[in-house]
């Protein structure tokens, strides 16, 4: 930039400016400057893409402070509000274990329940899936990774133990018509073991989705993936499972969580895993960020016309909203920005 | 910074070449410009004594880095932070193979540089004519009057010249600005002699989509390789920007360590990307640029203890331990 102007009151408001480049507020339409017959890859990106807001339970499970349950409750509200039709609540998992989501039972039912909007629960194992339907679940979801390092380290046991305990509930849930909903961790790299080869995430993933999950998220738990190792990772994947069926959970632990959801979505993945205010920080190095925000991914899926159903402005006070309880900074670029600090 | 030898083992392993695919044919190498020690320090709110600004550039000298943005030959009166610049110029360090370019407003900054030994001077018109306004109180084409001045005695002087285009995704005063406009100013910048032309997204608002707008305009009148892109990270879009830029053929792109430098236009926001973080991006795409990432590192370690501030850079932040 040249020498800073004086005048900067003059500056238009971030409302304004936003509002008019359709950057916040309802979704837009397609941009009609993509002109048809234009090589370039944007020209092949999907019309719409469903947002996996995981802020209220892989987020606040990884914030130092433990939120109250009715604090928990009223993000939960207000993310509904926002128009996210998939809002992952909580996690029904030893209260010993993750004491920040001890109040799974009430969370969940006291939550508002908006029609069209799923509320997916953790369930490690059957006694968790018990529980959670009891308390009123219609969704559930099971962790893998595609580590045997990171399993053990975090569940104590390996792939292949965590893939039976993983039937037992996928099987049941079946028989419920429960949908369950499968995240591979580790997908571009373990805080063990390093690289992880692409076959491996593969080979877990497949495991996932034949015995029953319906879609399979494939989390870069460090945030190390590039777009380099992100797409060859999801091209083996997706020679066995159909894009249709996959999601990213990209951290953004080294800043490159943005590139690789646009290659993501390059590549014909159309549902994205992001926490509000970037909530979880990450727990393999300290003091560093963790889930991308939401704010983040909507305003540059606004900006490339593609429809997510979710304002993006009532996602922004609703960080507003959590960070303030949480008494910490957003991780949110576009809060920032926005935001008078 | 025991605990960054801990980040090598991904940048090593990232270091894997990728064949090109359908996400596109990415550039071989990528031409980084550094401009920490110019737009970064000038953005900060702390000003930094001459050795500091002289360490740092030598610093940066040692990583790689091919072009280091050194100084502003503007008027102490508009610039305090680069009061300095005969001093910092003549003090660094000219490592063989690496350009120092400075700013160069008008003909006075240009003859100021040149007598302070500056090998390469830069200028910089926006796409928005309030902006202009505002900022230097002239219309685009009365900039581009005052710039051929600079252009003609570079010319004479045998001196490159790097035009910069601001707002090219947006401005904080006209907001949305037509990519028609941004292929103007650039075209005549660089029918003007500028050998390269730096598009900035001042305010960071732009997305991939109004990026690939935007380029496509102006690479139908200035080719590929003149071009550059400067993306402000003030909204988290720069990466996903500069990944575009990419895959349509840019291959320089312009960053400041430790993402040093906010933004002007919205208090507490950030602004230029950290060249750590695009360092990192590029390696695991197996794109070739020269850097040494420690060193780098290092580089920005330094400067934000003298700036007593925290980085900007998320791979450093994720690297060190607090």
């Amino acid at each position: 930039m040249g020498t800073v102007p004086s005048a900067l009151k003059h500056c238009l408001s971030y409302q304004h400016l936003l509002k008019e480049q359709l950057w916040i507020g309802e979704p837009a339409a397609p941009s009609p400057a993509l002109h048809p017959g234009q090589e370039f890859q944007i020209s092949g990106l999907p019309d719409y893409v469903k947002i996996v807001e995981v802020g209220p339970r892989d987020g606040l499970q990884n914030e130092k402070v433990t939120v109250p349950t009715d604090i928990k409750v009223e993000l939960i509200n207000r993310l509904s509000k926002a128009g996210l039709s998939v809002i992952e609540a909580t996690s029904f998992v030893s209260s010993k274990w993750v004491p920040q989501m001890a109040d799974h039972t009430e969370v969940m039912r006291r939550i508002e329940r908006h029609p069209g909007v799923q509320y997916p629960v953790l369930t490690p194992n059957l006694q968790g899936f018990h529980s959670a339907i009891a308390a009123g679940a219609t969704e559930v979801s099971v962790f893998g990774a595609a580590s045997e390092s990171f399993n053990k380290m975090n569940i104590n046991c390996s792939i292949e133990e965590s893939i039976e305990k993983f039937e037992e509930v996928t099987k049941l849930a079946r028989n419920m018509n429960i949908p369950v909903r499968g995240y591979v961790s580790c997908a571009l790299g373990c805080p063990y073991e390093g690289n992880i080869i692409p076959a491996k995430v593969v080979e877990v993933s497949k495991q996932l989705y034949s015995m029953g999950c319906y879609e399979i998220s494939l989390g870069d738990t460090i945030g190390v993936g590039t777009p380099g190792s992100m797409k060859r990772m999801l091209e083996a994947v997706m020679k066995e499972i159909p894009v249709s069926a996959l999601a990213v959970l990209f951290h953004d632990t080294y800043g490159q969580a943005l590139a690789n959801i646009l290659t993501a979505i390059q590549m014909g993945v159309g549902v994205v895993d992001s926490a509000v205010a970037g909530l979880g920080g990450c727990p393999y190095a300290k003091g560093a960020t963790g889930n991308v925000a939401t704010e983040d991914v909507l305003y540059m899926l606004n900006g490339l016309g593609i429809n997510t159903g979710v304002n993006l402005y009532k996602v922004m006070e609703t960080g507003n909203f959590i960070c303030t309880a949480l008494n910490k900074k957003t991780n949110s670029k576009v809060a920032q920005a926005s935001f008078n600090v | 910074m025991v605990a960054a030898k801990r980040a090598l083992p991904w940048l090593a392993a990232s270091l894997r070449p990728i064949s090109s695919t359908a996400a596109g044919s990415l550039p071989k190498q990528v031409k980084i410009v550094e401009v920490g020690p110019r737009d970064g320090l000038q953005n900060e709110k702390n000003i930094v004594p001459t050795q500091v600004k002289i360490r740092l550039i030598n610093m940066l000298s040692e990583t790689g880095l091919p072009v280091i943005e050194a100084t502003s030959f503007v008027s102490p009166k508009w610039v305090p932070q680069m009061a300095d610049h005969t001093e910092v110029l003549q003090g660094i360090q000219k490592f063989p193979g690496v350009s120092y370019p400075v700013l160069t407003p008008n003909l006075k900054g240009f003859q100021a540089a040149v007598a302070a030994g500056a090998k390469e001077v830069s200028i910089f018109g926006a796409a928005s004519e309030l902006f202009t306004k505002k900022n230097i109180n002239c219309s685009i084409e009365e900039s581009l009057q005052r710039f051929s001045e600079v252009m003609h005695a570079a010319g004479e002087a045998s001196i490159p010249v790097r035009g910069y285009v601001s707002c090219v995704l947006g401005c904080p005063y006209e907001g949305k600005i037509a990519p028609a406009k941004v292929a103007e100013v650039s075209k005549k910048m660089y029918s003007m002699g500028c050998y390269e032309i730096s598009l900035g997204d001042t305010i960071g608002v732009g997305t991939p989509g109004s990026m690939k707008e935007m380029l496509s305009a102006v690479m139908k009148e200035v080719p590929v390789r003149a071009l550059a892109v400067h993306c402000h990270d003030t909204y988290g879009q720069a990466l996903a920007n500069t990944l575009v830029a990419l895959q349509m053929g840019v291959s320089v792109v312009d960053s400041s360590v430790a993402g040093l430098g906010g933004c002007p236009y919205a208090q507490g926001a950030s602004g230029n990307v950290a060249t750590e973080d695009l360092l990192y991006m590029l390696h695991g795409l197996g794109i070739h640029t020269g850097v040494d990432p420690q060193k780098l590192m290092e580089a920005g370690v330094f400067i934000c203890k003298a700036l007593n501030r925290r980085t900007s850079s998320k791979v450093v932040q994720a690297s060190s331990r607090l």
